[in-house]
């Protein structure tokens, strides 16, 4: 049994929200630059390397990348034989929220109720938390600080058996197709497939968090990914939605066993401020 | 991209009137930062016949919601956020003497036709870049409604703000003629 104290939690919360925001990935600035290369519209790559300087800035004079720091989006997985010790896991997780949105100068996107006052919690909670029970005595810590712009343009259908496969990919493209410029092209386009209605849209969001540039572990969904990548880049919204060959960065599909009249597909799109942290305490 | 531009603010129509989509453009002067709250409010004042807390005439409003400033800094990250929510109160404000708009993505029809009717333009600034924006503004005060916070009315003071011509004058829109420009056609997708 190994113990994890609610103090670890909080300051390991609290660090994970402002690095998510200052520092972008390796993998994202790696694809950036090669997606730079590729881009063949002028405004286009007038706006990558805005958006890579953007990022160089960010992480240097130490502010958030964007100013839509999002939502508090947490992924915990905690071993069976941890124990966690002085108080509530999700009261903790929320502090850490709390105090890594103040001291890290982020701005405070969450109302209390969605239609009526729309009034700000101003603290940025609550976070939106999953969790996971694992083997293991580990706890993992992930947050994906969530803007509004690009989740906005999320879509989920309950598509039937006989749509098959090519009412996926026209289900996909069409998206990326309406969401145009809103969600901050280039985007990652996560897309949950199978489950159920609930579970299709956080496999969709699971499937963000992967690095970019990986495939689906099964051949004929790492396929899938690669032939809706392809499309989608044929579309032309490019960067921004101003025209370019560069509208997604990648495409991450992650799949579920589902019921024989079902096939749920939720589409989760990602604007190319990707940012996920973890920590494995 | 077509043509490097200097902007002071106010700005004046024959300035505007030369300028074309994908143009890249630098602003310089004093831009009023609103967003959906703000806007809400506006139109309220506005309904009553009450006046408004600036003059739109000549002036820009930019589509942000800024981070909080660190001790040292006018602005926290300050990029722009979707134009689309504005839509509904653009033309509006645009016959009343709004110039131009600072935003990201598409607008619906009716503000086109308000941006040519009053040879007004709409500017694209990078979304997600507002670490870099940021940068070029030099100082932020809240003018009204400080009670919003991060959605507070405020006049910004900016040093070659860089942005593109998204909608001309002429009625000409960059998203529709840049996607066109780059889309290649599928027998099926
Ligand atoms: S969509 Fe992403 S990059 Fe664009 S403004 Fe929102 S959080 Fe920032």
């Amino acid at each position: 049994m190994k113990e994890i104290t609610i103090s670890t939690i909080i300051n390991t919360v609290e660090k994970l929200c402002i690095d998510a925001n200052y520092y972008i990935g390796k993998d994202v600035t790696d694809c950036m630059k090669a997606n730079l290369e590729k881009e063949e519209s002028p405004v286009g790559k007038e706006i990558l390397s805005q958006i890579l300087e953007n990022n160089s800035l960010a992480a240097e004079k130490q502010i958030p990348m964007c100013q839509d720091t999002g939502v508090a989006v947490i992924f915990l997985e905690v071993g069976q034989e941890v124990h966690i010790v002085g108080g509530s896991l999700q009261e903790a997780i929320h502090e850490g929220v709390r105090r890594g949105y103040e001291k890290g100068y982020l701005r405070k996107s969450m109302v209390y109720d969605p239609i009526m006052e729309r009034k700000n919690t101003k603290d940025n909670t609550p976070a939106i938390i999953y969790t996971d029970i694992v083997p293991g005595d580990t706890m993992k810590i992930t947050i994906a600080p969530k803007g509004a712009g690009s989740e906005n343009m999320s879509e989920l259908r309950m598509m039937t058996p006989s749509d098959g496969m090519e009412g996926v990919i026209q289900f996909v493209v069409d998206k990326v197709k309406r969401a145009s410029g809103n969600p901050c092209p280039p985007v990652v386009v996560g897309v949950g497939l199978g489950g159920n209605f609930e579970q299709s849209a956080l496999l969709a969001k699971k499937a963000l968090l992967r690095p970019l540039g990986s495939r689906h572990t099964e051949q004929k969904f790492a396929d899938l990914e690669r032939t809706l990548l392809e499309k989608i880049n044929k579309l032309g919204i490019g960067p921004m939605g101003l025209g370019g060959r560069i509208t997604a960065l990648d495409v991450h599909i992650e799949t579920m066993a589902c019921h024989i009249a079902s096939m749920p597909v939720a589409i989760n799109i990602q604007c190319h401020a990707s940012r996920h942290k973890t920590v494995i305490l | 991209m077509s043509k490097e531009i200097y902007l002071k603010t106010p700005l004046k129509t024959d300035e505007l009137v030369s300028l074309n989509i994908g143009d890249k453009v630098f602003i310089t002067g004093i831009l009023y930062t609103a967003r959906d709250a703000v806007h809400k409010k506006l139109f309220a004042l506005l309904e009553k016949k009450e006046p408004l807390p600036f003059s739109l005439v000549g002036q820009v409003i930019y589509y942000v919601g800024p981070s909080p400033a660190k001790p040292g800094d006018p602005i926290g990250s300050a990029g722009p956020t979707t134009s689309y929510r504005m839509d509904k109160y653009a033309p509006a404000l645009l016959d009343l003497g709004l110039k131009a708009m600072i935003g990201k993505g598409v607008r619906s029809k009716e503000v086109k036709e308000a941006v040519v009717r009053n040879k007004a333009v709409y500017f694209i600034a990078v979304g997600g870049a507002g670490a870099l924006l940021a940068q070029t503004i030099k100082a932020s005060k809240v003018i009204a409604y400080d009670e919003l916070g991060a959605e507070a009315l405020r006049e910004i003071t900016v040093e070659n703000f860089p942005c593109f011509v998204g909608l001309d004058t002429k009625g000409n829109d960059l998203y529709e003629q840049g996607v066109a420009t780059y889309q290649i056609h599928e027998e099926t997708i």
